[in-house]
């Protein structure tokens, strides 16, 4: 508040030179080395980069919070012309909250779980603007409705735990929001939710900057998101920027190789896994301690140049002709961007084999208790309602759905983890449905495997990285003498991309995508006929993702191996899979061929899921399809149709039919069904969800 | 919630049976019962002499008849002796046998009789929790306040100075059983030949020859900071450790949560942080403990009234003891049993209160 000095054609924030690094008992790990980035009044800058590239430090190095070991160790950071590097912990705490608010990840985590709502946001302006407690509650329900939340005044009085994730990083923006701050950090603030609530979170930040003309320093991993958001991007990469620009320019004129690898590897529409595979970006990330000399991408550039690109550090150059584009590259004048990537080895389209795993109408329900201590009525949660397919040998089948719809229950039932309340299932030639794990035989077992969603929960805090491979090796009676399984445990390292090193690491020195790749090493451990994948590439970095789907096409290729590859990612879906199920509530609303589920006609939920998913390509021009509302319980469905209580369709259905009865499984043609009470007719007037612009 | 307490006190007195019986079993068992017999009537009585004495008193049925009898849900013994007269668990001396009541245990009020203490049973526990309850508030006021504010302290800012020497301290303390705390206090403050006292009374600063009374009978008609601060501090000092390390656990924890970081980068000052944000879920976890503490203080009472001869529920559970006092005895342990129970009733209901994830139906 005491900026009156400030001149809003000035940057709002100017980073320059800036570098950070964390002392450790070992070394001194240099996390972020001369970045430079200004963000101008009311723009968006995104941070884009893979996961341990330097973005929440320099986020956390505005707010000034890098923790115990963290330390500025050069460069500036002016914020409305101040250097905030400079200031002490009054100065800074009146910035915090007040001018710069921040909102990270985990929506839950960032709430004080024994505070209700209203009190943790009234705070704010309580503690900046000296506001009296009336007021500021007034404010925080004003705000509440702001983001759209209905019902501010029962929000107010609740506390985290009784809202749902996207309500909950609602509330976090509304905190952020309270004291209209002149820059919003937003660090990674929907990678923790569903794609379609992420689609409403997102049209809100948009909408909040515009009205309010915050400055935004963006966040994610996520290209699409970004091209969403922001007018500005600064790519980074191994703790440098690489590329920053226009976000238009930045995607369709890159001039870092690096820039355009990341492009490569992400499934973008007319990707395809065996004409047009994706290009995952070889070679490891290097450490920070291990960086290479001269350009930190050199090892992994197509266009190294041996005396020139590893000889000096390279700064940051203008790119000639550009709108504040610059590149951190010696060549990019050189290159010649428009060439077509290098002819990727295509493969050729595996065959389908027999059928391996047949479904018949089942069911599971469980059934929970009312209160926290049983007793009471007891309810039934429908988590899947008469499922039907079969799956054949070499298929990839992606089961597509938000949380709660059922996926992971599935996956359960079908791994023996959790038996089946009815219907059948068939794995070759038996029959498994009532057969719980620990009376499968080792055979049953081995052929049926899963890579899990959260390797987080799965991997033994205390035990280290190779250690734990090779209790898996072992427990799939993998090899004869420890040196073989200690062999194959560095393969499987090499495998998922991780440096040999690691298998002497504990989990907790891994980020998040490092632990990601061991649970995924580990679950690969043995071979499988018919692999269940759980949203396993949902948590990595897109140059991972493509790997790691590369190599689950690999070992699909090789055994022959049925995939069912459970998602909410309709991008990575359509690049892979050759049926697609999309699930609801516990029912299957829609199955096909790919081609048949991303084209119309639709369900209706799958037409929002469709639009929902942000795509990195500024050709695409999408229809926007903004869900109303949370996804409803599963333990008090609505009736009639699932999806009725958000369908922007119900209308065209007379006589209110979706709200009585449960649409029937309808076959339309070649074999493409949809549960849905919508007539052939309006079905044929819908129009597709995504459009590629002609160039 | 109504639910959740009518069933915990259904288990709990479902307990409270199961360990009663224990103890009756245990108290009755037939040496105990010969040595009852020789101390009330004469020691030189030979084993048919004791039998009938056993007999005439009750106490030769079957032990669930007399667990029974005990309790008030079985009628009480009668026995008719040869020239006519009429003796029962619930006649007393001189009374009119048909006047007398067919039950009487203790759910009807009656606790028994003291052979030590020569006094219904009711009266010496009225009289010895009354003092013992005295003595455990003041641990309490003593204790709660300074060992969450030194775990507070110590855990706000984990690895600083004042954490390193205030959890020294709690380990030390923690780590001193009463008994030895116990007389290490009275050998410095309450002796007139060791530590600090004969110092002060040569610089003729205390009038007497020691700083503190080394017993704390006198606290039993009137409680003085002087008598009762040792037996108070050498309960508390152990408890201070034990809390404040739980307590300080949960703070360091508590201050690496997300939600900490939020509240600093809203701007929260620092003192605001631990008190409004921090300290309802850094204090969730010591409170059961707290609660916990209740039957285990029961524990160093018996140690330290013992020691400072206060004559609380800890000294008569140590004479009842030792002077086989089957009625005294087994008061105590519905007593001890009751405050465990109660004390985990309240520990679980004050976690739902303070913990607002879990909400009971
Ligand atoms: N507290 C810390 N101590 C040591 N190293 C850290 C710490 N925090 C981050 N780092 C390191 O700094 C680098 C950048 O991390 P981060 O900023 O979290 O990346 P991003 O947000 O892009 O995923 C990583 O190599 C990470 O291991
Ligand atoms: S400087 Fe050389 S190695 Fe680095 S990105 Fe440019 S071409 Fe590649
Ligand atoms: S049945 Fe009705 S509510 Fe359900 S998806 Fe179809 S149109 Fe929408
Ligand atoms: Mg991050």
């Amino acid at each position: 508040m005491s900026d009156t000095t400030w001149d809003p054609s000035k940057p709002i924030l100017e980073i320059e030179n800036l570098s950070i690094s964390f002392f450790t008992r070992l070394r001194e790990i240099p996390a972020v080395m001369d970045f430079s980035c200004t963000v101008m009044a009311g723009e968006a800058m995104g941070l884009v980069g893979e996961s341990g590239c330097g973005k929440s430090t320099v986020a956390l190095a505005v707010m000034r919070d890098l923790g115990k070991n963290g330390r500025i160790v050069g460069g500036s950071i002016k914020f409305k012309g101040r250097d905030l590097t400079h200031m002490t912990e009054e100065e800074l705490r009146h910035i915090r909250g007040s001018e710069i608010a921040m909102i990270y990840q985990e929506p839950m985590a960032s709430l004080n779980p024994a505070m209700k709502i209203g009190a943790q946001l009234a705070e704010v302006p309580m503690i900046h603007q000296g506001m009296a407690r009336d007021d500021a509650w007034k404010l925080a329900r004003q705000i509440v409705a702001d983001v759209r939340l209905p019902d501010p005044d029962r929000i107010l009085n609740s506390y985290p735990h009784q809202l749902s994730g996207g309500q909950q990083q609602r509330i976090v923006i509304a905190m952020a929001l309270m004291s209209k701050p002149a820059l919003l950090i937003l660090d990674e603030p929907t990678t923790a939710l569903d794609v379609t609530v992420e689609a409403g979170i997102v049209d809100l930040v948009k909408a909040l900057g515009e009205k309010y003309g915050t400055s935004m320093l963006f966040i994610s991993h996520n290209l699409g998101l970004v091209l969403d958001v922001c007018d500005r991007l600064c790519v980074m990469y191994s703790g440098e920027a690489v590329e920053t620009g226009n976000v238009e320019e930045v995607f369709d004129k890159m001039r870092h190789p690096y820039t355009q690898a990341l492009f490569r590897s992400i499934p973008l529409p007319g990707a395809d896994k065996n004409s047009r595979p994706l290009v995952a970006i070889p070679g490891n990330f290097p450490l920070p301690h291990e960086r290479p000399k001269g350009c930190n991408f050199g090892p992994r550039c197509n266009y190294f140049v041996e005396g020139r690109c590893n000889a000096l550090d390279i700064p940051m150059a203008d790119v000639p002709d550009g709108h504040r584009h610059e590149s951190r590259c010696l060549r990019f004048a050189e290159i010649d961007w428009s060439a077509p990537p290098a002819a990727g080895k295509t493969v050729e389209k595996t065959a389908i084999g027999k059928v391996v795993l047949k479904l018949e109408d089942l069911k599971k329900y469980y059934s929970v208790g009312s209160s926290a201590f049983g007793g009471g009525m007891k309810k039934v949660v429908k988590a899947n309602e008469t499922l039907s397919f079969e799956a054949r040998e070499g298929e990839t089948l992606a089961i597509v759905g938000e949380s709660g719809c059922g996926k992971s229950t599935f996956a359960k039932v079908l791994m023996g983890l959790e038996t089946a309340t009815s219907g059948q299932i068939m794995l070759f030639d038996e029959n498994v449905q009532s057969t719980p794990i620990q009376m499968r035989g080792t055979g049953t077992i081995s052929k049926l495997q899963m890579v899990f969603q959260n390797p987080f929960d799965t991997l033994n805090p205390s035990s280290t990285v190779g250690r734990q491979i090779i209790r898996a090796l072992e427990i799939f009676d993998y090899g004869t003498s420890d040196a073989e399984r200690e062999a194959r445990m560095l393969e499987l390292l090499d495998l998922v991309k991780l440096p040999r090193a690691f298998a002497d690491r504990m989990p907790r020195q891994l980020s998040g995508g490092q632990k990601q790749r061991v649970g995924i090493a580990r679950a690969f451990a043995g071979g499988a006929k018919v692999v269940v994948a759980d949203e396993p590439v949902s948590a990595l970095d897109v140059s991972v993702q493509a790997a790691v789907t590369d190599l689950l096409m690999d070992i699909q290729r090789k055994n022959k191996t049925t995939l069912l590859f459970i998602s909410h990612d309709l991008s990575i879906v359509r690049y892979l899979s050759d049926r697609v199920m999309v699930m609801y509530l516990g029912h299957v609303v829609e199955m096909g061929t790919t081609d048949q589920v991303f084209a119309p006609p639709y369900h209706p939920y799958t037409e929002a899921l469709l639009s929902a998913v942000p795509i990195a390509d500024t050709r695409v021009q999408k229809q926007r399809i903004v869900l109303e509302g949370d996804i409803p319980s599963a333990v008090n469905p609505p009736p009639g149709c699932p999806f009725q209580t958000r369908c922007r369709w119900k209308a065209q259905v007379p006589g209110g039919l979706c709200d009585r009865e449960v649409p029937p499984v309808r076959t339309l043609d070649g074999g493409h069904q949809i549960k849905c009470h919508l007539s052939d007719e309006v079905l044929a007037k819908m129009e597709p969800v995504i459009k590629i612009a002609a160039e | 919630m109504l639910s959740f307490v009518l069933r915990r006190i259904g288990v709990m007195i479902l307990t409270a049976f199961a360990l009663t019986f224990v103890v009756f079993y245990m108290t009755n068992l037939p040496p105990n019962l010969e040595k009852l017999a020789k101390s009330e009537a004469s020691v030189r009585m030979d084993d048919d002499a004791v039998a009938s004495w056993l007999a005439e008193n009750g106490h030769t049925g079957p032990v669930l008849m007399r667990y029974g009898e005990w309790l008030g849900l079985l009628p009480g013994w009668t026995l008719t002796a040869e020239d006519g007269k009429v003796t029962g668990r619930c006649i007393e001396d001189g009374m009119d046998p048909a006047a007398a009541p067919t039950r009487c245990g203790i759910l009807q009020g009656n606790w028994g009789y003291s052979t030590v203490f020569k006094a219904t049973v009711s009266d010496v526990l009225a009289r010895s929790l009354g003092a013992t309850g005295w003595l455990m508030l003041w641990v309490m006021i003593v204790m709660v306040p300074s060992s969450l504010l030194l775990g507070v302290l110590s855990g706000m800012r984990e690895g600083s100075r004042t954490d390193r020497v205030l959890s020294t301290f709690a380990i030390t303390t923690t780590a001193t059983p009463e008994y030895v705390s116990g007389v290490i206090l009275i050998a410095l403050l309450a002796s007139a030949t060791a530590g600090i006292s004969p110092i002060l009374a040569e610089a003729g600063w205390i009038e007497g020859k020691t700083l503190f009374p080394g017993t704390a009978t006198s606290a039993m008609d009137d409680i003085t900071f002087w008598n009762f601060f040792l037996p108070v501090m050498t309960i508390a000092l152990y408890g201070i450790g034990y809390i404040a390390r739980m307590t300080r656990a949960s703070m360091t924890e508590v201050m690496t949560q997300q939600y900490i970081r939020t509240a600093r980068l809203k701007g929260v000052a620092f003192r605001d942080v631990v008190m409004k944000h921090a300290l309802r879920n850094a204090l969730i976890a010591p409170f059961t403990v707290i609660m916990l503490q209740f039957p285990w203080l029961l524990n160093g009472v018996v140690i330290v009234e013992t020691l400072f001869n206060y004559k609380g529920f800890g000294w008569t559970l140590v004479q009842a003891a030792g002077n086989n006092d089957i009625d005294t005895l087994l008061a105590c342990s519905v007593v001890a049993v009751f405050v465990v129970l109660v004390t985990q009733l309240i520990s679980d209901i004050g976690y739902v209160f303070l913990n607002p994830r879990i909400r009971l139906a």
